[in-house]
């Protein structure tokens, strides 16, 4: 059984921020669908490789060059949200508290 | 005319004789767009004026008589980035994104003429069964549009089904293209993991998503899919191995051909319409010289429970990238990094992604790894196993595509279990990488399509072509076409 302190460390794993009730829907969801997942537990697999992909590739190598795909600058950065003289800008990294103050 | 009476052949065959152009063809799509659009919902962007000018062009140069797509309009999901064109994945986190390239398949298929009608609609980040979890409003069934399309591809097939397009590409990673394919009476084909490069489809589950082509007539996916397969520098997962021209396949003899049926296919769960019309589908192929053996894939119930964490795991990665730093949707009103992350994340995915990313995480996360994830990549091992045992001495595995016909919109949303278990019957294909299509197989009791399902070896998609294009020949289902009944209008 996952409890809700559970879900609300995993959801800040992954940099997810639920409201109360929204936590409360989750860990009951999630709750059942672990115990579905839990079925697994039921398959005899002392011995068994995991399969974690799936392809006949191995070792794929090639060159370390620059590729010059024709993309300028202006067009790699047309998609961030904020920009300063050709660069992606970011709100600040340390955190003064004096917002939260 | 109507695009929905002809295949790709017969079009091409007009085209070069200078009965119809490209322009024309465009037009017919872009009419057939206003008269469903507002019904149907399959697109998130139509590429109108491009596509026009693009006819225009390839009108202008004139058609390639050995080109069969020359001129055709396609439609991509919208997990397939176009450049100077939004693909947006169904997601609010990418709702302004307009990629600054190409996916390879776009690429292949520009170079082949054809012509990019628009993108269509899918569950977001390609994850639901049913085409509602996206941000974009649900596609509904041309069928009856009071029930899904199915998903995630399900623009895709809705716009093949409706008429929209003769031709769609969709992306599968537990039967995304086969299950909508199937809820929409049209052919859709889950070809080999590796057999179509992934450069520049917006990554779920890496080691499961492959592209794969949904359209009406079978002869016109094994058309496009030989134009779409092959080797990929950039996707060092893709496969060097040489591709046929898999249009060799169609109507050849299925005589003597080896199919294997799993009782599992027809359990519990499983529709009676639905059992009773793949029943119907093995007795033709048996008249038409298929051989029919009864098999076991005892670990079939297993798929959907090791399916869920891993992919799910594999989304928690992929997603990470969706930061509100470089691209994507960012948050107002942050005070720091950290809440420019959680913030965008949390108001840019939906609740079906924020609920994938949360088990993949809880899967991966320290205590849980060896129960989780390495327990289910284990089981895959064991699905892959049976799936191989199976194919060492049939041709093609076949049972339902899915256990049920198109659902009522709404009907399961809240209740995320019950629709994870309607790809019961799809995964397996993606878990072994082997590759799969939904083949028309008539209507159930409420006029409803039913979609048969072919599983071959890996890289033997020539099987699959040969049976389904038997089988359509013998069943010509796609001369039905969807009512459009229903609706809240």
């Amino acid at each position: 059984m996952i409890s809700k302190d559970q879900v609300a460390h995993v959801a800040s794993l992954a940099r997810l921020s639920f409201s109360d009730a929204e936590l409360n829907q989750f860990t009951k969801q999630l709750d059942q669908i672990i115990d579905m997942e839990n079925q697994l537990s039921e398959v005899t697999t002392e011995g068994v490789k995991p399969t974690t992909h799936i392809t006949d590739e191995i070792n794929v190598f090639r060159e370390d060059v620059v590729v010059d795909d024709g993309i300028s600058r202006d067009e790699l950065l047309q998609n961030v949200p904020e920009t300063k003289d050709g660069l992606i800008k970011v709100p600040s990294i340390i955190d003064k508290g004096e917002v939260d103050a | 005319m109507n695009n929905l009476d002809l295949s790709i052949d017969e079009l091409h065959e007009q085209l070069v004789a200078g009965k119809i152009t490209a322009s024309d063809l465009v037009e017919h799509s872009l009419d057939a767009v206003e008269a469903h659009e507002s019904d149907v919902n399959a697109f998130v962007t139509v590429n109108d004026r491009q596509a026009l000018a693009d006819a225009a062009a390839i009108d202008e140069q004139g058609i390639d008589p050995d080109n069969p797509l020359s001129g055709i309009p396609i439609a991509y999901k919208d997990n397939i980035v176009t450049k100077g064109i939004r693909t947006t994945a169904g997601s609010r986190m990418l709702e302004n994104f307009n990629p600054v390239y190409d996916a390879t398949v776009v690429n292949k298929l520009n170079t082949a003429g054809m012509i990019n009608l628009g993108k269509t609609n899918m569950d977001e980040f390609a994850m639901g069964s049913s085409t509602e979890t996206s941000y974009f409003e649900p596609t509904k069934n041309p069928w009856d549009l009071d029930r899904v399309p199915g998903g995630s591809s399900g623009g895709s097939a809705a716009a093949v089904a409706a008429g929209e397009v003769v031709a769609a590409l969709g992306s599968d990673t537990g039967g995304s293209i086969r299950q909508p394919a199937a809820y929409n009476g049209i052919f859709g084909i889950k070809p080999t993991y590796g057999r179509v490069s992934r450069w520049g489809l917006i990554a779920f589950g890496s080691s499961f998503d492959q592209i794969g082509v949904m359209t009406r007539r079978v002869k016109d996916s094994a058309t496009i899919l030989s134009a779409i397969s092959g080797h990929d520098e950039k996707d060092s997962t893709s496969s060097k191995r040489e591709v046929p021209d898999f249009t060799q396949f169609i109507g050849q003899d299925i005589k003597g051909m080896r199919i294997a049926v799993p009782d599992e296919f027809f359990g519990e769960g499983i529709d009676e319409g639905v059992k009773l019309q793949v029943e119907k589908g093995l007795k033709q192929l048996e008249q038409l010289g298929a051989v029919i053996d009864h098999v076991q894939l005892p670990y079939t119930k297993y798929c959907v429970p090791a399916y869920y964490v891993l992919a799910s795991s594999e989304a928690s990665s992929n997603l990470q990238r969706f930061d509100g730093i470089r691209y994507g949707f960012r948050a107002e009103d942050v005070k720091n990094l950290t809440d420019v992350y959680v913030k965008s994340r949390s108001e840019g995915f939906g609740p079906e992604v924020k609920r994938r990313i949360m088990l993949g995480t809880f899967a991966l996360s320290a205590g849980y790894y060896d129960a989780y994830f390495n327990k289910a990549a284990q089981v895959r091992t064991l699905i892959k196993q049976d799936f191989e045992k199976i194919l060492s001495d049939h041709d093609l595995i076949i049972g339902p595509t899915s256990p049920d016909t198109a659902f009522k919109l709404g009907e399961n949303i809240s209740d995320p279990l019950k629709l994870y278990f309607k790809d019961v019957l799809t995964i397996s294909a993606n878990m072994a990488g082997v590759p799969a299509a939904s083949v028309p197989a008539g209507f159930d009791d409420q006029g409803l399509p039913v979609g048969m399902q072919m599983i071959a070896k890996r890289f033997d998609e020539g099987s699959i072509f040969k049976a389904a294009s038997a089988f359509e020949t013998a069943t010509k289902y796609y001369e039905q076409q969807p009512t459009f009944k229903g609706g809240a209008r």
